[in-house]
Order: C-alpha cells, then structure tokens, then sequence
C-alpha cells in the first residue's frame, strides 16, 4: 500500500551525498596501491580517501558539487506517480536545508538559483517504471557537473579519429574522449558508453549503465571484452588522478548496446568522476533497506 | 611542503615551481562562473554598467584580492537563516571555464594565485608570467577535508549569484595544494595533454 516516504527518501539522499559506495571505494584503494610513494598521483589518492571516511563520519557532502540528481523508480501497480513526485521533491529541498546538497538548480535563460534544487519538471531527473510484485525500488544518482561537462557523443564514421560503424570505430571515440576529459571531470573515471539509438537515448542509456555495480561485464562476450579492453587501454594514457598523471586514469567501463536507425550510428559517452555517488533503497512493507 | 601565508610576495611566487606541494593560510577570496563574467564587464573590459553596490564591492574586492588568491569554488556553505556562515563542503570546480578572464582578472587586481582543478590554457600561463603568479591545484571532490581548512567565513559579495556562484571572503589554514602551472611558463596539464596524446595516437593505429 501507498504511504508517505519522504522521509526514506532524505535518507537515501544523505546516504547518496555522504557515503560513497563500498565498490568504488574498493577500487580507488586499489589504485592508490599502484601509484608510487612520495608522486603527486599518491597524494590525490590519500586526500581522496580522507576525505571519504572524514564525508561519511561526519554526514557531509563528498564533493560540494551535489550534481544533478537522476531517480529512478521502480514501484509497483496502484502507487501514484503523482505522489511519489511530490514527496521526492519534498526530500530534495530538505535535503538541501540540511546541507547534504548544494542548491544547485539554476535556469538557464534568467541565471537564477531556484535555492532549493527544484527547477520545473525536469530537476530533479525523476524517471518512473512499473514493476510487478509489492516492492518499491528508488535508485539515485548524484552526477557533478564537472564530469558531465566532458562526456562526449559520436557520430560514426569520424574522419578525424578514422572511426568506422563498428565496434573497432566506437573503441577509437572512447579513447578519444578519455584523452579530450584529461583530468577536467575529477580522473579517475568510470565511463558509461551506449552504442547506437538517437541522441538523446544514446545520452540517457549511457548514464543508466552507470547505476550496475563496479567489475561485472557485458553479457555479450563480444562488448565484455570491449568494456575490459577500454579500460586497460585509457590506463596507458597516463593521465592519473586530477590529471597529475599516473597509473589509473578509468576504473571500469560499462557498456549498453541499442538499436539505432540505418543512418544514425552514435557512441556517447558519459564520464562519472571518481565521487561515484549512487545508492539504492527497497521499500518492503514498511521496511526501507539502504544499499 | 612550503608553508605560505597570504598575501603573496613576487619573491616567493618567483621560488614556486611545478610540483610543489604547498599549504596555504590567510585571507582569501572565491569566485568562479559568475563572477569572472561580472568582473570581466564590469570593471575591466566595462562593456556593462555597474549597477547597485557594485562600485562599492569592487573597491572592497580590490583590496581583498591584491597580492592574495581566488579560489574556484562554489561552496555547501551553512547558517544562510542566521547569517552565521560556515563552510560545510568546499572542494575546487574545473578552472578551465574561466580562461578567457582569468589572465585579464588576475593582473587587474594583482591576483598571485589561482586555486581550481584540471588546469587552465595558454592565455593563464602567460598571465601567471606576466602577474607573476602561479595556478595552485586542489584535490577535485575532497570537499569535506578542504572545508576543514576553512576556518571562518568572513563575508560575502554578490549573493544574488547564488551560494554558489557568489564571492565568499574566507580565512585559510593550511589549505593543501599543488602547483601545477608556475610563473616561469611551466605546466604539468601541457605536459600530461602531450604525452597522453602520444599514446593516445599509438592506440588509434593499432588494429582491433
């Protein structure tokens, strides 16, 4: 049954801006290991990881730069989506009155902060799903505007890289992009990729990849290998952390495969910077579990 | 690990080099989008008028800017209610937005240092040349251990931009950085920009 959740959603809020998740931090400590003693490349790292246990235990903002906030929901038959708008965005402004997020929505034709991080329909992203069954999931993403500044779309061919309709074309855009971001989008990153559909599902696809865990791959063994080769080949750019050069410049590739018309072939790329901030909760009842 | 206290002397700006891990203290002042535009206009290329307390925030900013830095940043800041600032995040944003002003702002207001991330272009390195100053790199997203430095918010200019966007005057101490572009025409972000280009060539004429 519908109830009021605005409360389970300034949690997930919270959680979202404060604590990043378990897998991300995981594999920054692995590539702080990497880097050598005394390098510019070890000191982001160390700053990095102090300042992730010093945002959880203190309950603030990771990175001051809240981002833009992408919803997911996924709720199941009866529940108003009406109602489940209005409460989110009730948690969003009282997340930021508690300073877990910056006000950050700003329109764009009279250059005015709405103070309160709603602005129209459109901000926060709030995208609805039905499911079957009587679980409620929300999934939120925090993405800062540094790393969205720097994500890339392709149209295939591209003479410029000498980039084909093929999967050999979409691996040259990406490289591409990971030299062009440099350290602009807070490096190290993880690049969501989408290959195919029309500009603007490319674009959405290519973020929604992002909301899969660190380390798990493709089904298609073909665009498995493709996500394990991007990766290990952006870290020989040697771009590092911040851009100071160094060992790990992507953490992991995530791709999506789509269908796109005969005469549109795009690869986009979307670059998550290093403060990774995605969590997820499940409504069960009454029970909100956070993860 | 250098310890300086703002403002800056041209002497010690001249004794920076690229790589220098360095820990800032004193006054300084932030500014980014917002204000590099309104500051560029207004008072520099003045190609519009100023307008409200304009003219008295530019004789205040002038002062507070002259031998210090400005730090690219829009902050989470607390007691917006009460007007008892303080700084609860306030990590670096990507600097290299400002480049068309940067150069130009740092030499009318005498700008030693500029704090940001990801780097700034041509036209900044030869501003810090010219100043001389340096460009100081923060750890993008650390912002709850930068806000630690921040040990008071002493004022605020142009609010109107929004918390982010607005010129916050702060007391430092030991705000870590990293020169990464100094007075002497050296950049780490030209350096990597050219090696990773290299190899990023090397990959595109490999065969899948």
């Amino acid at each position: 049954m519908q109830r009021d959740i605005t409360a389970e959603v300034l949690e997930l809020i919270r959680l979202t801006s404060t604590s990043l998740p378990p897998d991300v931090e995981e594999k920054i400590r692995e590539a702080r290991e990497k880097e050598e003693s005394g390098t510019a490349a070890k000191g982001a790292f160390d700053t990095i990881l102090r300042n992730v246990e010093l945002s959880r235990s203190q309950s603030t903002p990771i990175c001051q730069d809240t981002g833009t906030p992408i919803f997911y929901v996924h709720y199941p038959e009866g529940w108003s989506t009406l109602k489940l708008r209005m409460q989110i965005r009730n948690a969003m402004a009282e997340a930021t009155k508690l300073n877990y997020m910056r006000p950050n929505a700003v329109d764009a034709v009279y250059d005015k902060n709405s103070g309160n991080n709603l602005g129209g329909e459109e901000f926060p992203s709030i995208h609805f799903e039905e499911v079957e069954g009587e679980t409620l999931t929300i999934e939120l993403m925090l993405k800062g505007g540094g790393c969205e500044n720097v994500g890339a779309q392709y149209s295939l061919p591209d003479s410029r890289l000498g980039a084909g309709r093929d999967l050999a074309g979409v691996r040259k855009a990406v490289l591409d992009a990971v030299h062009k971001a440099q350290g602009q989008g807070c490096a190290p990153g993880i690049l969501g990729v989408a290959i195919g559909g029309d500009r603007g599902t490319s674009y959405i696809k290519s973020k929604e990849v992002l909301y899969d865990k660190l380390g798990t791959r493709n089904s298609d063994p073909q665009l498995a290998l493709l996500e394990e080769r991007l990766t290990n080949e952006a870290n020989t750019l040697g771009i590092g952390p911040m851009g100071f050069g160094g060992k790990t410049t992507v953490i992991d590739t995530k791709i999506v495969g789509l269908h796109r018309l005969p005469a549109s072939f795009y690869v986009s790329v979307s670059y998550m910077c290093w403060a990774y901030r995605r969590r997820k909760m499940v409504l069960s009842g009454n029970k909100a579990q956070y993860s | 690990m250098k310890n300086i206290q703002l403002p800056i002397s041209d002497e010690t700006i001249l004794g920076l080099k690229v790589g220098d891990p360095v820990l800032l203290s004193g006054v300084m002042v932030t500014g980014r989008d917002a204000a590099h535009k309104w500051m560029m206009e207004t008072f520099i290329k003045k190609t519009r008028p100023a307008t409200g307390e304009d003219q008295q925030t530019y004789e205040s900013l002038k002062s507070l800017l002259n031998g210090s830095v400005i730090y690219h940043c829009g902050p989470v800041v607390s007691g917006l209610d009460t007007k008892d600032y303080k700084f609860v995040a306030a990590g670096p944003t990507t600097s290299i937005r400002e480049e068309p002003y940067q150069a130009d702002v740092m030499q009318h207001f005498n700008i030693k240092g500029v704090i940001g991330k990801g780097g700034m272009g041509k036209k900044t390195l030869e501003g810090c040349k010219n100043t001389p100053g340096v460009y100081f790199h923060a750890i993008g997203g650390a912002a709850s251990f930068i806000a630690q430095s921040v040990v008071k918010v002493l004022g605020v200019y142009k609010y109107d931009f929004g918390v982010p966007e607005a010129m916050w005057v702060i007391e430092v101490k030991d705000f870590p950085v990293v020169v990464t572009m100094d007075a002497h025409g050296r950049s780490q972000h030209e350096v990597v920009e050219s090696s990773s280009k290299t190899a990023l060539d090397a990959l595109l004429n490999q065969p899948y």
